[in-house]
């Protein structure tokens, strides 16, 4: 699985930075979002990963299953 | 319409939504409601339903769109005037939030934690040494996030009482509209003429930051205004209400006393409890659009109920109980879209440190008196406490 994000949509609230910060951080200037991490692993990561998308603002953030592309 | 009901409705119960608010949501969670001003307009009152809407780019935050609910009639701003950043479309939205959010991430938040806790230890000092009970909302819960906000911004923390009384004015529906236009003129006036200064001689602040990536000063003293307004109004009923609440629920102050790394989740909750900001997700329709099979029409104003929909029983179990456990984050306690609060991290930091250090400090903390003898904000765009007598 790859995160994605839509950096068009992004509106740089910070949620998916609180949730996990070790696969999200923000863009000094324009508090975007920056992948880190852009295939997690873990189920415990996905499920923050997941979390992340559900309370994204402007939903910006989504989750390509494997064999798909974005 | 006559029969509709009239929004919006005074809580009559800090912990509950109004019972009508909780009926709509049950048996009309698209509802037809009149407003103060005679016109009509839609409530929303589902989580769902509200998240959909405040994604949707058919609906409008332009204020200065006729129709749009809750809009003073005839004190409309000057036609000249800009609108606020809480008012743009998309794309100028976009393009006015990413030149400023820069300020409010993470890190930045992070960075301000060890001002923000002197802040918070200077008034706790000045309460210690003060006389028993205390009014914690004017020694406490107002001057936190105004001297954040302020020093954030470079506005002189001396002038905090010209835009304190006018801010409080701004949010109360009991004040006539000439009046709260009045106030709302009276700050942008005033940020205007700090921007000019801040331009002769700018200083390590948000608006000379601004100034310097070449910021037009009109626009930026209108972001100055708002951000001056949310600053002091928002955060510091989130201290009153969060106090009262974790003084009346020991299993949740005990918890919160024992691992600080509980803190950001009671915050979470209390946030969700008290939504205490339900109307400025208002909106308006600029396209038809369907929401659970109701056709809203363009032209059509939109409210949300969002305090109710905060419990949704459709997205949180048992949403009237404060459970710490919940970490439920998918509250919209600060609004959801593409305005989502611009300062929330610097609310949720403000709060954390506030309540570890109050309840660190001052153990045997206790209300002065009974809660139903509290004062609230039931008049108020912003839900609150007026003041909030506390010993030990």
């Amino acid at each position: 699985m790859r995160i994605t994000a839509d950096l068009d949509r992004c509106v740089g609230a910070g949620q998916c930075v609180l949730t996990d910060p070790v696969v999200f951080d923000q863009r000094d200037d324009d508090g975007t979002v920056i992948i880190l991490s852009t295939t997690p692993e873990d189920a415990e990561t996905i499920g923050r990963v997941r979390e992340a998308i559900r309370i994204c603002p402007s939903q910006a953030l989504a989750l390509a299953e494997p064999g798909t592309t974005s | 319409m006559t029969d509709s009901p009239v929004l919006p409705l005074n809580r009559t119960c800090p912990y509950s939504p109004p019972a009508e608010h909780v009926r709509l949501q049950r048996d009309e969670p698209v509802a037809r409601v009149t407003l103060p001003d005679g016109s009509t307009a839609w409530a929303l009152s589902r989580l769902d339903d509200i998240r959909s809407m405040l994604t949707d780019p058919r609906f409008s935050a332009n204020r200065q769109r006729e129709g749009f609910p809750l809009q003073p009639r005839g004190v409309r701003p000057d036609a000249d005037e800009r609108p606020l950043l809480i008012g743009l479309d998309p794309p100028e939205h976009g393009e006015a939030r990413r030149a400023v959010v820069g300020e409010f991430t993470i890190k930045r938040m992070n960075a301000l934690r060890p001002r923000i806790q002197q802040i918070v230890d200077d008034c706790l000092d000045a309460v210690l040494a003060g006389p028993r009970p205390a009014d914690l909302v004017p020694a406490l819960a107002l001057p936190v996030p105004s001297l954040v906000i302020c020093e954030l911004l470079g506005v002189p923390y001396a002038d905090h009482d010209f835009f304190q009384s006018r801010s409080a004015n701004l949010l109360l529906r009991s004040i006539p509209p000439q009046e709260r236009f009045v106030a709302a003129k009276e700050i942008r006036e005033y940020m205007a003429a700090l921007i000019v200064e801040k331009a002769k001689n700018p200083g390590d602040d948000l608006l000379s930051r601004q100034l310097a990536k070449g910021a037009d000063q009109e626009e930026l003293a209108g972001l100055g205004f708002l951000l001056l307004l949310a600053g002091h109004e928002t955060t510091g009923n989130m201290i009153s209400l969060g106090t009262m609440t974790l003084l009346e629920r020991p299993e949740a102050l005990a918890a919160l006393k024992e691992d600080p790394a509980v803190t950001p989740q009671i915050v979470e909750e209390l946030l969700r409890y008290f939504t205490i900001a339900e109307y400025v997700t208002s909106r308006i329709a600029v396209q038809d659009v369907e929401i659970g099979g109701v056709l809203i029409r363009a032209g059509e104003g939109v409210v949300t109920l969002a305090n109710a929909a905060n419990r949704d029983p459709a997205a949180f179990t048992d949403g009237d109980a404060f459970d710490l456990g919940r970490a439920a984050r998918h509250h919209i306690a600060f609004g959801f879209g593409a305005h989502q609060c611009l300062g929330q991290n610097l609310a949720r930091l403000e709060l954390q440190i506030v309540f570890d250090t109050l309840f660190a400090r001052i153990p045997g903390l206790s209300l002065a008196g009974p809660v139903d003898e509290l004062s609230f904000k039931e008049d108020s765009t912003v839900y609150g406490l007026h003041s909030l007598p506390v010993t030990w």
